[in-house]
């Protein structure tokens, strides 16, 4: 076959080779060679990175790309790749305007986050967990780069479910990557689980889908035959279950898929606790890869979810209300438990899903396009953020070694090099490393208290501290970590005045979180979330589209999503100058840097100042030269999807707004951008006025020392306990469902069901055969043995009997013949009487 | 009756068949001879068996069956035929073949039989005696998968039940064996026997309906009584089996509906169905690491293959009275196999139980009716047997070196045995269905099946559930809502497998406890590899077989749909 390799049709296909390629190289060969294997890493996403770029181009490039009147113009290819009955199934690659942005998007930040990985890894001591499995950290998570790239150019539902699976995996091996810590565990199986139950919900809904319509590929589902498909099974009288239609049914089980992908209300709890991965794997989950592809899933489903509705007219379908009602929930619970949260990436885990919440609900009121662009811009300035508290972490880490050794300034503070579980000993304190140590062994020791609190919960410390019994304990998937268990160096309240230690974090940091606030007009995150406040509130403002139905979701969404954006600029804001603002409240705050442990002996041997620059500060470069780069997109993002007919903007935009009329494209009818208003523009910089200026009012005030948060203050020690703990859901889920189908499965399940029923039955069969057995085994020995054997010894008594008649005596002889004649004769006689 | 013969499938059954012979003349203390003899024998049967696979003819077959296909009539042709007349006055022949659907699983014998002497190098007790019963056994399963003859058939499918007897007894886990061997045996054979009432109901049937009737004699019969499976088969299709008040039970029972449930249930309970599965867990824990891999691995496919060819194609009148009910056993044994896995403290009873869980989906597979269930729950028969040996393998090395299943009381193993490890991983991964292997490529379709259920089929019959009408709208069935209920299995595989993988192989190592864990042999690596590999491989292109699984699940479901 002659092919083109770089022609934009097949060069989709090359694009997540080369990291699966070095997932394969790094795990099978240069595994032990810690350089070599971040090389191939960072370069396998440099080329992926090229080739997307080049189709991205090609894409922009190309004039109507897309769909447009009756032309459909995508790159794509495909090969067979397997029969089952009703058609060959197709697996191939396709590029719509959608894929086109998403693969600017995705590439830039992964790019990003490995370089800046080369960094967070290699910062730690050499005989860290994180140090001795440098490589495999990186094969994972070229992995997982290769699975996000897979699910962006698939062109069917089935390879963008193996993408997703994949990720799905390699969140379990990332989050689970210091395996010796059990939080860590338990977490990654947390996320697994979670996730796995929607994904086979969803999968069963893309079997769903390929039954009915017999393909999976997008552009044959949403296209061909104008849009025949869709057609047929948005039509409830025709297909489908109790009175919903097919494509109704299908979207609603994609949407499960989604709600689990990206942490949406009610399966939401795994996110916060994934936070227990090292912090690039949680940039790359939440802002580059997992929680984007499941908003992603949705967007690129959409024809199929408004099927048989039309949201602009306020004609909802079950799925699109599912998706408005859920992102609602989800947009404002997470904001406001955002607000209770002291861990600098439980925070942002929490700001994450609220984002997240908002993508959701805006499709779920048709806001296509509204939905994309936030996913794109969200993208940036989530990975920025992560990486900036990632940064943050370490700085503090650092800082606390430092404190410890009693060094006086941070320069000096890593010349003997610890590991993290002897200074944790020495602090008393509940990180990670001692954590199996005093569970197992402290206990004997006296270093935990009857009843005391440990991060497993009080559970495992009885009355007079002894641990339950062994075995129970380890069959049992132990309780997560408890909610409100916050680990030193990721703890605001310690932190303070780390602008003047890690400035160019702190800034890079601030544009992040203004971005995440929605800072107005010069930030991307204000972009996109004005365009999807604009589309909710159309009700308002355009009302007259609706034709008499009443917009009832468009409601729901609007008001939960105003307030929610209040409560993500106060908490963000409240994040962002606990950390950097003020004063240092800790020693650890106090010592804080990102420089290298380097051995002051090599320090003097380092001949240039550049070398010497490299040996101090070669970390603190690579994690922070990735935040100056994702800061700047962070920013300027935005101004690809301006409404084309913003006041003063006019001569930017032209009257376009870009972004809209090239995504818009994806699909079969471009949707209609809303006319300009000014209102929601005002509403959103009310927003954003409202809460970071309160945030500023309570927590803009210098402190030297935290004793009691401002909104524990205000709310009271109740609320602000639930809020720590997360609304209590975690405890429930372990409550419910895993205690539940433990119950089921031991109790219901083996010991009812099959030891004692079916078992049962088959014993009392066996009893029964056996009675009867016993009785034919009587009846045996008794009747046909007493017949078989009994024929024999008949003959061999009468035998007997009448041998003694032939005994040769003659009066014996002559004594039965008297007899018998008697005998006779009496019978004679009888008869004549 | 013409001969025909190419010898290549006679040489598969052979090679076993023979070297168990020879075996029996060795002088038992040398057991490295007798390994090597075993090793040899399955392994050129594995070469023959892989021969088969590759170079079956996939449109050939589509072609020759063009007819079965299309509207459900004629004779079924199988390839690599050997065929010798028997006992001539019983229609009894010599008589192999295979077909689109026996030809992955007589590979999947080969693959599971080479491997499981591979994990038996390390037996020393009585090494002659085991290789012997345990060639006989492979010697057996192979013999079912290639008879088209029904007799033969029966032949071979108690030949392969009687070494289990003797080889779970005699070499398996000391305190259960000789209560799960008997279980195993019991269960089996009472399901065989009764299923074999009903055959020899059809072959007087289809006897008596040639003899009045000896214009429909098919071409390739001799006389009217035969056991040849495309006789009776034939006769179904004319009709034999079609007369109503059948036993004077009433109008709708015929032949066909009478007996249906007892073939298919009958050999079912060799492919673990509810409630008849109860033999397999016990029997899978007591057994030998070898054994428990034929066991699980191809001799459950034994099960549901003669369940789908003596069942569903020779009476798919039955058939499509019967399956829409018998999707709800296969429902129950899917998501209850794997409750019961998740709370299994044995670690080999969890593999015994996930066993009847991944069983249950050929079941939901055969019970859709239509080619695409039918190609899963056959792509599903042969993932599950590679995984599952592989899994028993894996569970046999750690059990080997740490003299316990307790799964509480092991862990940190990844440490000491990386491949196995990373085997067992990959084995789990597939058997929770991760995208990219072969357990994906199996289930997907199933699930694809289950929704396309055939409403023809399920409504057009008098018998179907009137309460499940008020479910559904537009001509739309209950199928679907099984697999929404079939996916909570699914979702429980992935927790019990995660549960296994974190407690056996992740966590602390503690050496105390295990001081000396010696490294796995050479054979065992080359038992890991090789199954390890068809999982990728399938899962990455499974075009390689489902191809020509879809190709022999056509006829059936031509059969099932058609001209009636």
């Amino acid at each position: 076959m002659d092919v083109n390799w770089l022609d934009a049709n097949y060069l989709a296909w090359l694009i997540p080779v080369p990291p699966l390629i070095s997932f394969m190289l790094i795990i099978l060969f240069t595994g032990r060679n810690k350089v070599l294997s971040h090389s191939i890493a960072v370069g396998s996403v440099v080329l992926s990175f090229l080739m997307a770029f080049g189709v991205f181009l090609k894409a922009t490039g190309t004039d109507d790309f897309g769909f447009h009147e009756t032309t459909l113009r995508i790159f794509g290819d495909d090969i067979t790749w397997m029969d089952v009955g009703l058609s060959e199934f197709k697996m191939g690659v396709a590029v719509d305007p959608l894929t086109a942005v998403m693969l600017f998007m995705v590439p830039i930040a992964m790019l990003m986050i490995f370089i800046y990985s080369v960094g967070y890894m290699g910062a730690y001591p050499d005989d860290d967990p994180h140090k001795i499995r440098y490589s495999r950290f990186f094969a994972y998570l070229s992995l997982f780069a290769g699975g996000m790239l897979t699910l962006v150019v698939a062109d069917n539902l089935l390879l963008l479910f193996m993408g997703w699976e994949i990720m799905g995996l390699c969140s379990y091996l990332l989050i689970g990557f210091l395996f010796e810590k059990k939080s860590a565990q338990q977490a990654a199986v947390k996320a697994f689980m979670t996730t796995r139950v929607a994904d086979v919900l969803m999968l069963v809904g893309i079997g769903y889908l390929y039954a009915e319509a017999g393909t999976l590929k997008f552009h044959e589902i949403f296209f061909a035959n104008n849009a025949e498909i869709i057609e047929r099974l948005g039509n409830a009288d025709q297909t489908g279950y109790i009175g919903l239609s097919a494509a109704s049914i299908i979207g609603l089980l994609l949407v499960i898929g989604t709600i689990g992908k990206s942490a949406q209300f009610p399966l939401h709890a795994w996110l916060p606790d994934a936070m227990e991965g090292p912090t690039p794997v949680s940039a790359m989950i939440h802002a580059a890869a997992m929680v984007s592809a499941g908003v992603y899933a949705v967007i690129r489903v959409f024809p199929l979810l408004e099927a048989g509705g039309n949201p602009h007219h306020a004609e909802y379908t079950a799925p699109l209300i599912l998706m408005g009602v859920i992102g609602s929930i989800t947009a404002l619970g997470a904001a406001i438990l955002g607000v209770g949260q002291n861990d600098i990436k439980r925070v942002l885990a929490y700001s994450t899903i609220s984002q997240l919440g908002f993508m959701v609900a805006a499709l779920g009121i048709g806001a296509y396009v509204a939905a994309a662009f936030h996913l794109i811009t969200h993208a940036f300035f989530k990975a920025l953020l992560f990486m900036s508290s990632g940064a943050v972490i370490h700085a503090m880490e650092h800082g606390e070694h430092a404190a410890e050794h009693g060094h006086g300034h941070d320069e000096h503070g890593h010349d003997e090099h610890h590991t993290h579980d002897e200074h944790a000993h020495g602090h008393g304190s509940y990180t990670w490393a001692d954590l199996n140590a005093k569970i197992e062994h402290g206990i004997e020791a006296g270093h935990l208290q009857p009843g005391e609190r440990t991060p497993y919960g009080t559970d495992y410390v009885g009355p007079n501290g002894e641990l339950p019994d062994d075995a129970e304990w380890k069959t049992s998937i132990p309780q997560g970590l408890k909610p409100d268990f916050v680990a030193k160096p990721n703890n605001i309240a310690l932190m303070g005045g780390l602008r003047h230690k890690i400035p160019v974090t702190a800034y890079a940091m601030l544009a992040g979180s203004a971005s995440l606030v929605g800072f107005p007009l010069i930030t991307a995150g204000f972009w996109s979330k004005d365009e999807i406040i604009a589309d909710a509130m159309t009700f308002i403002t355009n009302s007259g589209q609706f034709e008499g139905h009443s917009p009832w979701l468009h409601m729901l969404v609007f008001f939960s999503l105003v307030i929610a954006a209040t409560f993500t600029a106060f908490y963000t804001t409240r994040m962002w100058l606990l950390t950097f603002w003020g004063k240092p409240r800790s020693a650890m705050a106090e010592h804080a840097t990102l420089m290298n442990h380097v051995d002051p002996e090599e320090l003097a041997k380092a001949q240039t100042s550049t070398k010497k620059f490299w040996l101090q500060y070669s970390n603190s470069a690579l994690m922070q030269g990735p935040l100056v780069v994702l800061a700047f997109f962070a920013i300027f993002a935005g101004f690809v999807g301006i409404h084309g007919d913003f006041p003063v903007l006019e001569w930017f935009t032209g009257s376009h707004n870009f972004f809209h009329e090239f995504v818009g494209a994806s699909l079969l009818h471009e949707p209609a951008t809303v006319p300009f208003k000014i209102w929601p523009v005002l509403v959103s910089v009310l927003a954003f006025s409202i809460g970071a200026g309160f945030a500023y009012v309570k927590y803009g005030v210098p402190r030297d020392s935290y004793e009691k948060d401002p909104v524990q203050n205000m709310v009271g020690d109740p609320v602000w306990q639930a809020l720590k703990d997360r609304f209590g859901f975690d405890t429930l889920y372990l409550a419910t469902f895993y205690r539940g189908f433990e119950w089921f499965g031991r109790v219901f399940s083996y010991r009812k069901v099959d030891k004692e029923t079916i078992d049962g039955i088959l014993e009392t069969v066996a009893v029964v055969f056996n009675n009867i057995g016993e009785a034919i085994k009587r009846f045996n020995h008794v009747i046909i043995d007493g017949v078989g054997d009994g024929i024999p010894q008949l003959i061999g008594l009468s035998g007997r009997w009448f041998r003694n008649l032939q005994s040769g005596r003659v009066q014996q002889y002559l004594l039965f013949t008297a007899v018998m004649l008697l005998a006779i004769g009496l019978f004679f006689v009888l008869r004549v009487l | 009756m013409e001969t025909q013969f190419s010898g290549i499938l006679t040489g598969i059954l052979a090679f076993p068949f023979v070297a168990a012979i020879i075996i029996l003349f060795i002088d038992k203390e040398q057991k490295e001879v007798i390994r090597t003899i075993a090793a040899f024998a399955t392994g050129a049967s594995l070469i023959l068996a892989a021969l088969v696979f590759f170079t079956y003819d996939t449109e050939a077959a589509r072609t020759a069956n063009a007819g079965l296909i299309d509207s459900g009539s004629g004779l079924l042709t199988f390839q690599f035929v050997d065929k010798v007349t028997w006992i001539k006055e019983l229609g009894v022949s010599y008589q192999l073949g295979v077909d689109g659907l026996a030809a992955p699983m007589v590979l999947l014998t080969g693959l599971a039989s080479f491997a499981g002497v591979m994990i038996s190098w390390g037996i020393e007790d009585r090494v002659r005696e085991f290789m012997a019963f345990f060639l006989l056994l492979v010697a057996g399963v192979y013999g079912v998968f290639l008879s088209t003859d029904i007799f033969l058939l029966l032949f071979f499918y108690e030949l392969a039940i009687f070494p289990m007897y003797f080889l779970i007894a005699g070499w398996g886990w000391v305190e259960l064996r000789e209560y799960a061997s008997m279980k195993l045996t019991l269960y089996i054979l009472i399901g065989s026997v009764i299923a074999l009432v009903g055959i020899l109901v059809l072959y007087f049937e289809a006897g008596s309906f040639f003899t009045e009737n000896p214009d429909l004699l098919p071409a390739t019969s001799e006389s009217a009584y035969s056991f040849d499976f495309n006789h009776i088969q034939y006769a179904a299709q004319q009709g034999a089996f079609d007369d109503p008040q059948y036993l004077g039970l009433g109008k709708e029972v015929t032949v066909a509906t009478f007996w249906f449930p007892f073939i298919f249930l009958g050999f079912a309970v060799l492919a673990g169905i509810f409630p008849f599965h109860n033999w397999s867990p016990d029997g899978h824990v007591a057994a030998p690491t070898a054994v428990s891999m034929i066991h699980a691995g191809v001799l459950m496919k034994l099960g549901a293959l003669t369940a789908i060819r003596l069942g569903v194609q020779l009476l798919p009148d039955g058939a499509r009275v019967h399956l829409p009910w018998i999707i709800f056993l296969a429902l129950v044994n899917v998501v209850y196999g794997a409750f019961i896995a998740f709370r299994q403290r044995d670690f080999k009873y969890v593999i015994g139980f996930s066993s009847v869980s991944h069983m249950g989906l050929v079941s939901l597979g055969v019970a859709t009716m239509n080619t695409t269930g039918m190609t899963g729950a056959g792509l599903q028969m042969f993932s599950h047997g590679v995984m599952t040996a592989l899994f028993f393998a894996c569970v046999g090395m750690v059990y080997d070196r740490a003299h316990t299943r307790d799964i509480p009381s092991l862990g940190g193993f990844i440490k000491k045995m990386p491949l196995v490890a990373i085997a067992f991983i990959i084995g789990g991964l597939v058997s929770m269905g991760m995208p990219g292997l072969s357990g994906f490529v199996a289930e997907f379709p199933i699930f694809v099946g289950v929704w396309r259920g055939i409403p023809e089929l399920i409504w057009n019959n008098e018998n179907h559930p009137e309460w499940a009408t008020s479910l559904t709208s537009g001509g739309a069935n209950y199928y679907g809502l099984i697999g929404i209920a079939a996916a909570l299995g699914i979702i429980l595989t992935a927790a019990y497998v995660l549960r296994v993988v974190g407690q056996v192989f992740f966590g602390e190592f503690d050496e105390e406890k295990f001081p000396d864990i010696p490294p796995i042999r050479i054979q065992d690596r080359v038992a890991i590899y090789m199954l390890t590999a068809w999982l990728i491989v399938l899962g990455v292109y499974p075009k390689l077989m489902s191809d020509m699984i879809e190709s022999a699940v056509q006829p059936v479901v031509g059969l099932l749909t058609g001209s009636k």
